[in-house]
């Protein structure tokens, strides 16, 4: 017992149980705090990392747990959500969809969402920042908002007149109201029912897998994503430059158009298809009516390629964020071409390309006396109890014109229907004013050609501003008569009489 | 037997009651007992909207074996430590709710009743343990009779088929149980009572190695046979998880009865040797090791979330305050959900803070054990405590640090709160244990046991 140190109790004077258990103790709330260290690392610190991984379903199922805020055309859901009783609570469905899968687009719990199930994603499944008045109680509650609701713009009877307009052939319409640039119509064909692929089972697989590999494209929104050479119709954004630029003041003097007029630097005349062009000296009304590419493909090169380019930017063209709130693809006027080119390009050829919207705003901009309204598709977003979230405004895209300008085009476009290639839309009761195009394409001119009509119309005797503007066009029809004035302007009627209530 | 008001510390000192903390005691194994009953309602609200019809039915039957529990203590421990009873009476609440919600969300495959079933059993030999055992001393008695009981109970599995990929279960018919948890009791009173006697030899000074000293070889010859031993076992069995868990108990042990500190790095370098030679040798523990180095490898690698991936997954969702009873996705783990991963439910619905909060209540039961074993005065039943309590503190780390990503998964469970009915009983024997040594440690001395 004398090697005994007074250090402790335990054998050889060495620390007791008194000390080494206080010790093993300690250690063992160490290895607690470990734990509570390493908690708080993965459920704080690496926890926004953690739930957005691809792995992580949580975040889908979050999305399918409530059902989806609906799109409504007037006052009427045109989708609705069903329960599915599985993982993903809920799935979208839609009441009519290929009538409006252009404007919806689709919400897949496979394949993701596009169109206005795209752009409006958080409001409709409810993430949507402005849908909560108390958003830390929220979160500490981890309350779900319900989904919002959004009203589009759209016009039922001239949406329904468009898809009936175009039945069983490849086109689009886009139809805006002229003084507030809000969408009337937006349609494409072939379309496709959004709700056959909206789950995540091997039926949705199998018809996303049909519809993607379809020829047709019924996927592919010809309205807003497709664009197509505009033909003659493009001849009224180079009615609006020479007008603008002075080049021309009188749409009825004589002009100073050659005929035949060769393409400059070429020796290829620049033909028409009606022998009433063939003259020299015409006015820009007669050539208008008649649809005359010499006249207007020299007055384009007359005006020049800086004018020209801005102009169609008035309207639209090469505007590459165009977005309604879904994005459209970019119009094409080209900036940099020699005269010859320039030529082609005043009568919608060469490489001139644009969306059927774009060019409903080239007719919406004419009817507006010359302002071009921004086009949307959203007239309000509404919580679930319809409070609103957000009310469109309608703001101006750009002045392209003055008033009397616009009033000149107007006075060309109603002639084209009253006298000239645009008869089909004449509507009783209503003034027309329109424009035709028949757009060549594919190698040697060998395609269909792309048949156009754009054209607004209002009540006759009204001074108001024309209720709704259109543009239509067919591709790859059937019928033997593949020109615009035969194809497109009976759709374009049908759509504007639906509007106007005629 | 005296009552409580007329209780003093010495016939000779002034007249002064002790007090027995039997109704704080009472109080809050009610108030367990009502936190339960309120996860089941909330399981209820959050999935169905209303309260489930048979909440009530489980909180009386849970609010039964706890009243058992505790009247027995108060009869026959009167002088138990008051938070004993009430810390495992709420785990074990709290597991019975977080496995009756896991059963909502994995229909026909119910568990909760059978764990209530457990919970009763375990109760029962709670009741029993403090009924017949009314001085641990005499478990010295039965020391080497445990020992050479654990061994069997431990080899026993080998000729049973794998479960999981570990060799760790008893199936007979549909009952099945893991032998190795009731073999963590008999070994904690074996090592206890060899430690009580031979802890003045193994501190005998040996060798100097640096800093350390060295134990003598005749003195580390049995250590190393009993260290070969588990793992021999452990390795067949390719269970990780228990082979860490006897070896950590050893070592706490072994340095708590000697003090030396060599024992530590001996401990460390043999646990090193064994860790690697078990990888090395088992294919199941090895991908287990990858896993834990890089959790989401899997999912790079094209084969989507593994285990661990989604307990991350799970923990991370639960953030600081968690989505509520019933609104988690833990079910995405797959199998052992309610079991090795149950943590994972914890810390997604009931968030940092839940998890936090049960981690705190191990360490309360923990530290009540310790300091259990530091106010003993004989050396057996201080190494028994604080043993006993080293088993749950690291039953409790391998577990959730496994879950957690902190060091490679083995598969073991969460005491009291995982699904698992030996792993529920054997949990409530230790606390019987600890409940009767307590109350030896705390008893007046004019009422210690002749």
């Amino acid at each position: 017992m004398a090697r005994i140190r007074p250090r402790g109790n335990g054998p050889q004077g060495l620390p007791g149980i008194s000390v080494t258990g206080r010790r093993a103790g300690t250690f063992c709330l160490l290895l607690v705090a470990a734990l509570c260290v390493q908690a708080t690392r993965v459920q704080v610190f690496q926890a926004g990392e953690l739930d957005r991984n691809s792995a992580n379903q949580r975040l889908t199922i979050e999305r399918y747990a409530q059902p989806r805020g609906d799109i409504l055309v007037g006052t009427e859901p045109v989708t609705g959500s069903v329960a599915t009783g599985g993982r993903y609570a809920y799935k979208r469905s839609y009441t009519d969809g290929p009538t409006y899968a252009a404007v919806t687009g689709y919400a897949s719990q496979a394949y993701g969402t596009t169109q206005l199930e795209g752009t409006e994603d958080e409001l409709l499944t409810g993430t949507d920042g402005r849908l909560t008045g108390w958003s830390l109680w929220d979160a500490v509650s981890r309350r779900q908002n319900p989904g919002g609701d959004v009203h589009t713009t759209l016009n039922r009877a001239a949406q329904e007149a468009a898809m009936r307009g175009l039945g069983g052939q490849t086109g689009a319409v886009a139809a805006i109201e002229p003084a507030t640039g809000r969408i009337l119509a937006l349609a494409s064909t072939p379309s496709y029912d959004p709700g056959s692929f909206a789950g995540h089972a091997a039926d949705d697989q199998e018809a996303w897998n049909r519809l993607q590999a379809d020829p047709d494209q019924p996927m592919l929104n010809r309205a807003l994503r497709q664009t197509y050479p505009p033909g003659s119709t493009f001849k009224v954004v180079t009615a609006a430059a020479a007008l603008a630029d002075g080049v021309v003041t009188d749409i009825d003097a004589p002009t100073a158009a050659p005929h035949p007029y060769v393409l400059p630097g070429t020796t290829t005349p620049l033909v028409n298809d009606t022998p009433a062009c063939d003259r020299a000296g015409l006015s820009l009304d007669a050539a208008m009516t008649a649809s005359c590419n010499s006249v207007l493909g020299w007055l384009g090169v007359r005006t020049g390629l800086d004018r020209m380019a801005a102009m169609a930017g008035n309207f639209g063209f090469d505007d590459a964020k165009l977005d309604v709130p879904v994005r459209a693809a970019r119009s094409a006027f080209d900036t940099r071409m020699d005269e010859s080119q320039l030529a082609l390009s005043s009568i919608g050829q060469f490489d001139t390309a644009a969306t059927p919207l774009v060019m409903a705003m080239v007719a919406a901009g004419v009817a507006d006396d010359g302002t071009v309204m921004r086009p949307q598709l959203v007239d309000s977003l509404t919580r679930s109890d319809g409070t609103v979230v957000r009310r469109m405004k309608p703001t101006v895209y750009r002045q392209a014109v003055p008033p009397a300008v616009a009033a000149q085009v107007q006075k060309l476009m109603t002639d084209v229907v009253e006298n000239g290639t645009g008869g089909n839309a004449r509507i009783a009761g209503a003034v027309v004013g329109g424009k035709t195009g028949t757009a060549q394409h594919g190698v040697e001119n060998s395609g269909t050609p792309y048949a156009w009509f754009i054209s607004w119309a209002k009540p006759a005797g009204s001074t108001a501003v024309p209720p709704v503007a259109v543009a239509v066009v067919v591709a790859d029809s059937d019928a033997t008569d593949v020109t615009g004035g035969a194809l497109a302007a009976p759709i374009a009627r049908s759509v504007m009489r639906a509007v106007l209530g005629v | 037997m005296a009552t409580p008001s007329a209780v003093t510390r010495s016939a000779a000192g002034p007249s002064r009651p002790v007090p027995t903390g039997r109704t704080t005691e009472l109080v809050l194994v009610l108030a367990a007992v009502l936190t339960a009953v309120f996860g089941y309602v909330e399981v209820g609200v959050d999935l169905d909207g209303t309260a489930p019809a048979d909440a009530a039915e489980y909180g009386a039957a849970l609010g039964v074996i706890a009243l058992a529990a505790h009247a027995v203590v108060r009869w026959r421990a009167r002088y138990a430590d008051p938070l004993l009873l009430p810390i495992a009476v709420l785990l074990n609440g709290i597991g019975l709710v977080v496995i009756y919600r896991l059963d909502r969300a994995t229909p026909g495959r119910a568990a909760a009743s059978a764990q209530l079933l457990w919970s009763a059993l375990g109760v029962a030999l709670f009741i029993a343990v403090v009924l017949l055992v009314r001085d641990h001393r005499r478990l010295r008695r039965y020391a080497y009779l445990g020992a050479f009981a654990a061994l069997v109970l431990l080899v026993l599995p080998i000729f049973f088929p794998p479960v999981y990929g570990s060799r760790i279960w008893i199936v007979i018919g549909p009952l099945s149980f893991q032998p190795g948890e009731f073999a963590k009791i008999l070994l904690a009173v074996f090592f206890a009572a060899y430690l009580a006697v031979h802890r003045d030899a193994l501190a005998l000074t040996g060798r100097r190695v640096w800093r350390w000293q060295l134990p003598r070889g005749r003195v580390l010859g049995p250590v190393l046979l009993i260290w070969a031993a588990f793992v021999g076992v452990l390795v067949l069995e390719t269970d990780l998880g228990t082979s860490l868990l006897f070896f950590g108990l050893f070592v706490v042990m072994l340095y708590v009865a000697t003090a030396r500190t060599g024992w530590i790095a001996i401990g460390l370098g043999l646990a090193a040797v064994g860790a690697v030679t078990v990888g090395w040798l088992s294919p199941h523990v090895h991908s287990r090791v990858a896993d834990w180095l890089d959790p989401l490898g899997s999912i790079a690698a094209g084969r989507g979330a593994n285990q661990i991936a989604q307990s991350l997954f799970a923990f991370a969702w639960g953030g600081e305050l968690g989505t509520g009873l019933g609104n988690g996705h833990s079910v995405l783990i797959g199998f052992a959900a309610k079991s090795d991963f149950i943590l994972a439910t914890i810390g997604e619905e009931l968030g940092l803070t839940g998890l936090i909060a049960v981690f705190l209540l191990y360490a309360a039961l923990v530290s009540r054990g310790f300091r259990t074993g530091i106010a003993l005065r004989d050396p057996f039943g201080r190494l028994l405590a604080i043993g006993l309590a080293s088993i749950v503190a690291l039953q409790v780390f391998v577990v959730a640090g496994g879950v957690l990503a902190l060091i490679p998964l083995t598969g073991m469970t969460m005491p009291f709160i995982a699904q698992g009915g030996s792993s529920v009983v054997t949990n409530w024997i230790i606390v019987a244990l600890l409940v009767r040594v307590s109350d030896i440690a705390r008893r007046p001395a004019s009422e210690e046991v002749a």
